[in-house]
Formats: structure tokens, C-alpha cells, sequence
């Protein structure tokens, strides 16, 4: 992947979240329950980040405050310079920041697809002819403008989804979170969200922020973040993080396969073969070349 | 299956009455509709019938469409008339037996009764099978704007139809697969008396009911994160605009209107 080269230390910070805290309010009266302690993350513009943890790490929570959604109850989460718990900014935060969410059907607002996508621009009071060119663009960066008059509930996961990621894009947003876009998909709408992302961070230069539990697709990013238990646990590039798979399989995460398969065959004494392997190409060109080697 | 009902049953097409602003289709259907039971005599309303019939060729939809909108209430048509036919009494005769008397007002009077149901009807259906439920909310939202001064929140009632006509095939289609799973565990939905079936509906509606609720607070959630804030400053993608076939429209019916108000002191009224 070409974006894999960004060497992010010298880009301007997009999102910066700075010793976050988070408790929910119990709903029995008791305790708050906190869920964030002491988050400290910086995004940078065009970066791909993907943040990974298990069910109830706090990795949701900790993506709802990076566009207001959630304010912190410790610490400070600034978009671009603007601190979210300033309200005069919320409009201006939730356009530089979108989101998208898990289940595409709750997120799709009209009964017409372009309808749905001119939502957002609507909102912000934009004129009309300028929608029509933001929702026309959209629409194509998505793939789904031949679906455009179309009726949400027709089109399939993936279809929807995209919907979805346009409605977002129309509002032209430097950086999108997306919160487990693919965890209600089948296999063909999963690839369909994730080559969408990758043209999101590619050619249009859109930072991302993707929360997943699925290895190979944060195995795309240029950094991987893991939260475990509402703390940063470690971050660094996929095959730093990836390559330490004792320590994945301690805080319940899964191995991308490539990976796992190399360090099995390590372990059974092919010691050509790195401990760094995450796509199936690469395993199997080490694995070719061990042979060689043998 | 039941997913494919469609509110207001639009019918697409590209008929000069598709093409009319939705705003004035509203304004001139409900002109016809009042219009009809202004009609009084046979002139009036054999002009009115005329015109409807002529508006109906018009949509390019088969008539057959027409009948099916009116099958559903024809129990409704023929009780009324019959009523109306024995209980308007009037001075000629025209059959009587035992306590039942027909006279020819009386016939005349549920004949032009009937007539206007049959009317309302098509001219409603005409509404709904020409304009998508989409066209249909921005056009009563704009008719309904000056309401806003008396505080009615007619953004908000539109936002919620357009919620409303967008999960109502999520949501049946939801409906049916909590039925399947409830049947699949052995739910009896079919038999057993009314009160039975009535309290097999409850383990379908519970989890439809907090889905739902989820639902809308995800929504919510999603509309933030949009930047909606209520209807202040909010523009458009599709504005609404009057073209010359509207004023074409408008003055037709207005024309109608009129020759309908001047027929009626030609002859006699036939009904009140």
C-alpha cells in the first residue's frame, strides 16, 4: 500500500486526544462506571489509523469523542485546534470530523439515496446547486451513483454502506472515524467498505480513523492502536504491533492468518522466515523462499 | 413479501400529471375535492365527472388501478346509498313495500352521494399514485410553512413522515424475521381464538418494540453527527418550483371550478 510510506512524525495534528477520561452514568443510581482512563492519542492529517481492542475496551467510546458525541470527563479532545467541549463549535467539529456507523440501516435518514446524501449538506444550509455538485461527487467516490434514485432499503449491505460513507463525504470532512463499518456486512460488502476506505486515504487524502475487531483490515493502516481495558496498550506500525503475538493473544485479540502461520513455522524451526509477515503474499513468498533456502 | 408494500401505492411515470408540482397537485386535488360536493345538479356534476375521467386518462395509469382503490371501500358506497335511498323521503313515488318507500329524489339524492365517494376517491388516489411519498412530504411541508407562525412545528412533522415512510420497510422486514424466529421456537401464531393470537403477538412486538428504540437513538446519534439541528437555515437539494404546466393546471381547474358554480343555477338542485 502506497500510504504505508507517510512518516507522520512532521504532519499537522488532525485529532488530538490528550489524557482522556470517560465514565458512563450507572443506570441503577450507583457508581459512574469508568471506561477511559487516561487516553492519550494523536491523529495526523492523512493518516490511517486503526484502533483495536475486544468487545468493551473502551475503543468505541474512545472513538464517540472524537466528534463531540461524547465529551471527556477528564482531559481534552481538541479537532483540529477547536476543544470539543466547546459548544459554540459543535457544527464546525462534526464537519471536519464524520462518522459512520455499524448498522447502515440506522444511519440513512431519506427514502431516496440522494436524498440521504444531501442530508448533511442540507443541514449545514449550503444552496441547492452547490448540494447537487457535493452529492453528484460523492456519490461516484462511493461507486453508487447509478443507484442514486434508488430506495435505501433496496440496495444490499455493502450498497448501504457506501450510502452511508457518501452522506458523510458530501459534507467534504478532512477526517472520517468509522466505528466497525463492516461488522454487520457479508464478505462482499466488507470489501466493498474497505476499498471505499482505501480510496478515502488514497486519493483523496481524508484522514481515518477505523475502529475494528477484524485484523486484516487493520492490518491496511499505516499505525494500529490497541486499547485494552480503556488504556493504550501498545501502538506502532501493523507489522510492529502484529509481530507480537503473545502479547495480541493476551488482551483476546486475533492474529492476522499470514501471521500466525509464519510464527508457527518459525516456532517448527524455519527460522528464515520473519516474524512479520501480515498479507497471504508475503507468507507466501517467505515460505517459497525458505524451500528454496532448504 | 410484506416488505414490498409501498405507502400510497406511487405508481412512477411521466405523465403531464407526474410532472405537476407537488404543491399544486395538493392545491388543486383538494379544489376538486370540495368542488364535488359543491356540483348539485346533472350538469354541474356531469361536468366534474368529466373532468376527473379526463384528469384520470390522463396519469397514463390503468383504470384498472382506479377500481382497485375503489374495492376497498365499495361495502361502505352501496350501504350509504341504500340508506340514503330509503330515508330521504320526496313527493313522487316510485316503489313502496310495506315500510319501505323509494322515491325519485330519494334516487336521485344517493345516486349523487354515491357519486361524490366514487369521486373523492379517485381523485385522492390520483394524489397518491402520481407523487412518491418523498415529493409528497417536501410539498405539504412548504403548503403548511405559514403554520409555523402559530408555533406548529411543521418541519419537525415532516422530518418525522419522512422517518416514518423510511423504516416502515426496515421495519416489516425486521417484523418477519422476529416472526420466523418466534415460530422457529415453536410460536403458534395461526390458531387458537381471537385472544390467543392477540397474546402471540406479544413476543413479536416486545423485541420489535426495543429494537426500535435502539434504532431510533442510533439514528439519532447518526443525525448529529450530520449536523442537523432542527429546520433553522437548512437549504435544499430538490426546491420546488412552479413551471408554466402549474399554471396551466391551476387555471384549468379554476375554469372547471367556475363552470361547475354556473351550471348549478341552470336546473335545479338534486341533492343538499
Amino acid at each position: 500500500m502506497e500510504h504505508t510510506n507517510i512518516t507522520s512524525d512532521n504532519l499537522e495534528v488532525q485529532i488530538s486526544a490528550q489524557d482522556v477520561y470517560f465514565a458512563y452514568e450507572s443506570t441503577d443510581g450507583g457508581e459512574p462506571k469508568e471506561v477511559l482512563h487516561g487516553v492519550s492519542i494523536d491523529i495526523r492529517k492523512g493518516e490511517f489509523v486503526a484502533l483495536l481492542g475486544h468487545n468493551g475496551s473502551g475503543k468505541s467510546t474512545m472513538a464517540k469523542h472524537m466528534n463531540a458525541i461524547l465529551l471527556p470527563s477528564g482531559g481534552k479532545v481538541l479537532v483540529g485546534g477547536m476543544d470539543t467541549a466547546d459548544e459554540e463549535l459543535l457544527t464546525e467539529i462534526r464537519r471536519t470530523v464524520g462518522m459512520v456507523f455499524q448498522n447502515p440501516d440506522n444511519q440513512l435518514v431519506a427514502t431516496i439515496v440522494e436524498e440521504d446524501v444531501a442530508f448533511g449538506p442540507e443541514n449545514l444550509g449550503v444552496p441547492s446547486e452547490e448540494i447537487r455538485v457535493l452529492v453528484d461527487d460523492a456519490l461516484k467516490t462511493v461507486g453508487m451513483y447509478e443507484y442514486r434514485r434508488h430506495a435505501p432499503h433496496k440496495l444490499s449491505g455493502g450498497q448501504k454502506q457506501r450510502v452511508a460513507i457518501a452522506g458523510i463525504i458530501a459534507m467534504r470532512p478532512k477526517c472520517i472515524v468509522f466505528d466497525e463499518p463492516t461488522a454487520m456486512l457479508d464478505p462482499r460488502g466488507r470489501q466493498e467498505v474497505m476499498d471505499t476506505i482505501d480510496k478515502l486515504t488514497g486519493e483523496l487524502g481524508i484522514t481515518v480513523v477505523l475502529i475494528t475487531h477484524y485484523m486484516d483490515e487493520a492490518a491496511r493502516a499505516d499505525r494500529v492502536i490497541i486499547i485494552n481495558d480503556g488504556k493504550i496498550l501498545t501502538e506502532g506500525t501493523p507489522k510492529e504491533v502484529f509481530s507480537q503475538i503473545d502479547m495480541l493473544r493476551a488482551v483476546h485479540l486475533d492474529v492476522p492468518q499470514p501471521t500466525e502461520l509464519a510464527q508457527s513455522l518459525r516456532d517448527m524451526g524455519f527460522s528464515g522466515i520473519p516474524a512479520d509477515i501480515l498479507t497471504p503474499e508475503e507468507c507466501a513468498k517467505a515460505i517459497f523462499a525458505a524451500r528454496q533456502q532448504q | 413479501m410484506i416488505a414490498d408494500i409501498t405507502i400510497g401505492q406511487f405508481m412512477p411515470g411521466k405523465s403531464f400529471i407526474h410532472k405537476l408540482d407537488p404543491r399544486m397537485k395538493i392545491i388543486v386535488m383538494t379544489a376538486l375535492i370540495i368542488f364535488v360536493f359543491l356540483a348539485k345538479n346533472m350538469f354541474s356534476m356531469g361536468l366534474m365527472l368529466g373532468f376527473v375521467l379526463v384528469a384520470m386518462l390522463l396519469t397514463r395509469i390503468s383504470p384498472v388501478m382506479y377500481f382497485k382503490g375503489l374495492k376497498a371501500i365499495w361495502f361502505l358506497i352501496v350501504f350509504t346509498s341504500v340508506l340514503n335511498m330509503l330515508y330521504l323521503r320526496g313527493d313522487t313515488v316510485l316503489f313502496q313495500w310495506s315500510f319501505f318507500t323509494v322515491t325519485k329524489e330519494g334516487l336521485w339524492q344517493s345516486a349523487f352521494i354515491a357519486m361524490r365517494l366514487v369521486l373523492i376517491i379517485i381523485i385522492s388516489s390520483m394524489l397518491t399514485y402520481t407523487t412518491s411519498p418523498t415529493d409528497l412530504t417536501a410539498a405539504i411541508e412548504r403548503l403548511l410553512k405559514p403554520l409555523n407562525v402559530v408555533k406548529v412545528p411543521v418541519h419537525e412533522l415532516a422530518m418525522m413522515m419522512t422517518i416514518a415512510l423510511r423504516f416502515i420497510p426496515t421495519l416489516l422486514e425486521e417484523t418477519e424475521k422476529i416472526m420466523n424466529a418466534q415460530k422457529a421456537r415453536g410460536a403458534d401464531l395461526e390458531s387458537g381464538g381471537m385472544m390467543k393470537r392477540a397474546k402471540a403477538l406479544i413476543p413479536i412486538l416486545i423485541p420489535l418494540f426495543i429494537s426500535s428504540f435502539r434504532r431510533a437513538f442510533e439514528l439519532a446519534t447518526a443525525m448529529d453527527c450530520r449536523c442537523y439541528t432542527g429546520g433553522e437555515g437548512r437549504t435544499r437539494l430538490n426546491v420546488l418550483r412552479y413551471r408554466f404546466r402549474d399554471i396551466f393546471a391551476f387555471v384549468l381547474v379554476a375554469a372547471a371550478c367556475g363552470g361547475i358554480i354556473y351550471l348549478n343555477t341552470l336546473a335545479p338542485a338534486l341533492v343538499h
